[in-house]
């Protein structure tokens, strides 16, 4: 019997990725992890354990302006989920009725919002929604609806909702790629056989396709999950640091921004600042474990 | 003694010169101020570099928002240049704390500047300055004269006069009576609250008193500024909640607005843009006869850095912003940035001559927020930003927004406790 031997080629493979990985996101990560166990005080560095935690969630300062800032998040994420989603599956779903002409076009226009920069669609939006030069007052106007409008991006009830909304405008493309891509692997024989026990149109869709498109639909909640609550581009870019009016729109990225790098005179504490995004990583990693672990394996696949 | 130092500057200069003819000192400057490049590279620099030859500036600026943070990534690689451009206040202390910037008080130019322009570059006992004041900006309110001539209004003396003129263009409906927006938060603190405010907590008086704890947030002086702010949520114009910066900006150029509750810095963006003719009035005062003040605040200064290379070129060139002959080309070449030095500076924009005349006709303060006072959690100076729009929208009592700020300083401030 020969000794196994070393096959070497595995290690040199995986080298390049694993040490550019590492450097920049494992390293990173970590010590971020462990900036947040510390403290400056009086000009030196001095490790405090977990007291930024607990400043974080026990100060009422802190906790307050903590909870607000993922209350934000969460509705974030929600009215992503509840209006992105399914409006992308709607639209893939359209996109892959064969009878449907100009899809390719269509399916261009949807998509090109989400190549645009974040800086670029805040800025286009804040024109729009201008009650001063924008558009959306006009319009409005034209057909009769003017009371309808309001300065949405600065009132505290709407501004959140607002942005969430041109957010969902921007990437709808993303969910609907993903899902059109998984209608479009249906084999045909399978629609055909349902067709032949009289099951067409809607039904054909609720019954045969959206079960096989189920993974996709998973996927792609969690991608918005993790994409929303590591959001801070589309805020900073239209409402600035302070996330305003009154942080009626921050979320935990523009929080951890301000209080990291520091904003006007508020000079920045990358200490508290870690502790921010050490909080922003654990939720990240609850929510992708509850995921995986809950719903991810209890998924009926089906083998086409 | 003056002969002295003169020799000792001849020497040095003399020296520098010769250590010159081998090779130029190259002195390089940190700054924010990317809009004045050209101010720099065409009229400043050349006058220093014909009076200092063996010296050359270089003016190598970044973008306003990133500039502390890159600054301060620079002073740590060691990569900064010889010369930096001061924020005021806590930002340049904590430099100075931590070694970056040299103590300048034994600098003869020093003397040119009274106590309150280098109080913004001091250590809070006062026993160092480590930054060269370089200009202050003031604020009160632009106006468009020719809108004033058509509707018959006089430019308002007090707070009175001021409302009724609003209420006036209103009436008339041919101009939004204000434009100023709510929607970046900062400009109803720093062209609302803190513009006005200094009538009522009586300028310095009132801002070193909250400092030393004496007074508080809550006092009547404090919070009166916000009932006024309140009144101003009528007369701002359709939609001002969602309306930003450049929005006011561009509807006061545009002509479609009466007054604009102003910094000084606007100036010569608006003369660049407005064809019409233009006037400013200092904040109103309560009382025909009362004492005004005025908000002149210390915004730029420019400080040496610890680990230069060529420290005595740089404290060559820092001596020369230091002197009237700097003062005039930086005051003229930038209407509405007033240089702080003692000496008068003769200004020729109209505008700018406004603003700075009322120097001598009121008692200056700086921001009230910017002293000690925004250094901790929660930082005042933010937290004013948002009361201040709360109380033009009308979301919160004036009496709460001021037991809700001084709970915040009362928080981490120890004389307020």
């Amino acid at each position: 019997m020969n000794k196994p031997r070393i096959r070497w080629h595995i290690p040199v493979f995986l080298a390049p990725a694993v040490l550019i990985y590492t450097a920049v996101m494992i390293f990173p990560l970590f010590n971020t992890l462990r900036l947040a166990l510390y403290s400056r005080i009086d000009q030196e560095r001095v490790f405090t354990g977990l007291a930024n935690f607990q400043t974080l969630f026990f100060d009422p300062i802190w906790s307050e302006q903590f909870w607000n800032a993922l209350g934000n998040n969460l509705w974030f994420f929600l009215v992503h989920m509840l209006v992105q989603n399914p409006i992308g599956i709607a639209l893939a779903a359209l996109l892959s009725h064969p009878r449907l002409r100009f899809a390719a076009l269509y399916r261009s226009a949807i998509f090109i919002p989400t190549i645009l920069s974040f800086v670029v669609v805040g800025f286009a939006w804040k024109l729009i929604l201008s009650p001063i030069w924008g558009i959306a007052p006009s319009m409005l106007d034209a057909v009769g609806l003017k009371s309808l409008f309001a300065p949405w991006l600065g009132k505290e009830e709407y501004a959140l909702t607002t942005l969430a909304l041109i957010s969902v405008w921007q990437f709808v493309g993303i969910p609907m790629m993903l899902i059109y891509a998984a209608l479009l692997s249906i084999p045909e024989e399978i629609l055909e056989a349902g067709e032949v026990d009289g099951i067409t149109g809607l039904a054909a869709f609720w019954k045969i396709k959206l079960p096989l498109i189920l993974p996709s639909i998973g996927i792609i909640s969690i991608l918005t999950f993790v994409g929303n609550f590591n959001a801070f581009d589309l805020i900073y870019a239209s409402q600035g640091a302070l996330a305003g009016p009154d942080f009626s729109t921050d979320i935990l990225g523009t929080f951890m921004y301000r209080t990291f790098f520091g904003f006007q005179l508020q000079l920045g504490d990358p200490h508290m600042g870690s502790a921010i995004a050490g909080a922003m990583f654990a939720i990240i990693l609850l929510g992708v474990c509850v995921y995986l672990f809950g719903i991810q394996t209890r998924m009926r696949r089906y083998q086409l | 003694m003056i002969r002295k130092s003169l020799a000792i500057a001849l020497t040095t200069t003399a020296l520098t010169a010769t250590a010159a003819w081998a090779e130029d000192v190259t002195l390089t400057i940190e700054s924010w101020r990317n809009d004045d490049l050209s101010l720099w590279q065409e009229k400043i620099i050349p006058a220093f570099e014909a009076k200092h030859p063996g010296i050359r500036v270089k003016f190598t600026p970044s973008a306003p928002a990133e500039y502390n943070a890159v600054l301060n990534s620079k002073l740590d690689a060691g990569s900064a240049g010889d010369l930096i451009t001061c924020r005021p206040f806590d930002a340049s202390l904590a430099l100075f704390e931590a070694g970056h910037l040299t103590d300048l008080d034994d600098m003869e130019a020093m003397g040119n500047f009274s106590d309150v322009a280098k109080s913004a570059w001091q250590t809070d006992d006062g026993s160092a300055s480590f930054c060269v004041p370089m200009a202050s900006v003031i604020h009160g309110f632009i106006y468009n004269a020719d809108a004033f001539a058509e509707l018959g209004i006089e430019v308002p003396e007090t707070e009175a006069d001021f409302f009724a003129a609003l209420e006036k263009i209103r009436a008339d409906g041919s101009y939004i009576p204000m434009a100023m927006g709510t929607n970046d938060q900062w400009e109803a603190a720093t062209m609302g609250y803190n513009n006005i405010g200094p009538n009522y907590w009586k300028g310095e008086e009132g801002r070193r008193a909250l400092i030393a704890g004496e007074q508080k947030l809550t006092d009547e002086a404090w919070t009166a500024p916000y009932a006024t702010l309140a009144k101003w949520g009528n007369y701002l114009g359709d939609g001002y909640e969602a309306q930003t910066y450049p929005d006011s900006q561009n509807l006061f150029t545009l002509g479609r607005a009466a007054i604009y509750p102003a910094g000084s810095w606007e100036i010569s963006g608006f003369n660049a843009l407005a064809d019409f003719k233009m006037g400013a009035f200092k904040p109103p005062v309560q009382n025909a006869g009362d004492t005004c003040y005025i908000s002149d605040h210390t915004d730029i200064g420019i400080g040496m850095n610890a680990a230069t290379a060529n420290p005595d070129a740089a404290r060559t060139f820092l001596a020369w912003v230091g002197s009237p002959e700097f003062a005039t080309i930086f005051g003229n070449a930038l209407p509405g940035f007033f240089p702080l030095s003692k000496e008068p500076v003769a200004l020729e924009d109209p505008l700018a001559k406004e603003f700075v005349s009322w120097r001598g006709e009121c008692e200056s303060t700086i921001r009230s927020t910017y002293q000690i006072l925004s250094r901790g959690t929660p930082n005042l100076e933010n937290e004013t930003w948002g009361a201040s729009v709360a109380a033009i929208k009308g979301t919160a009592a004036p009496e709460e927004l001021g037991s809700k700020l001084q709970d915040g300083l009362a928080s981490w401030y120890a004389p307020q406790q």
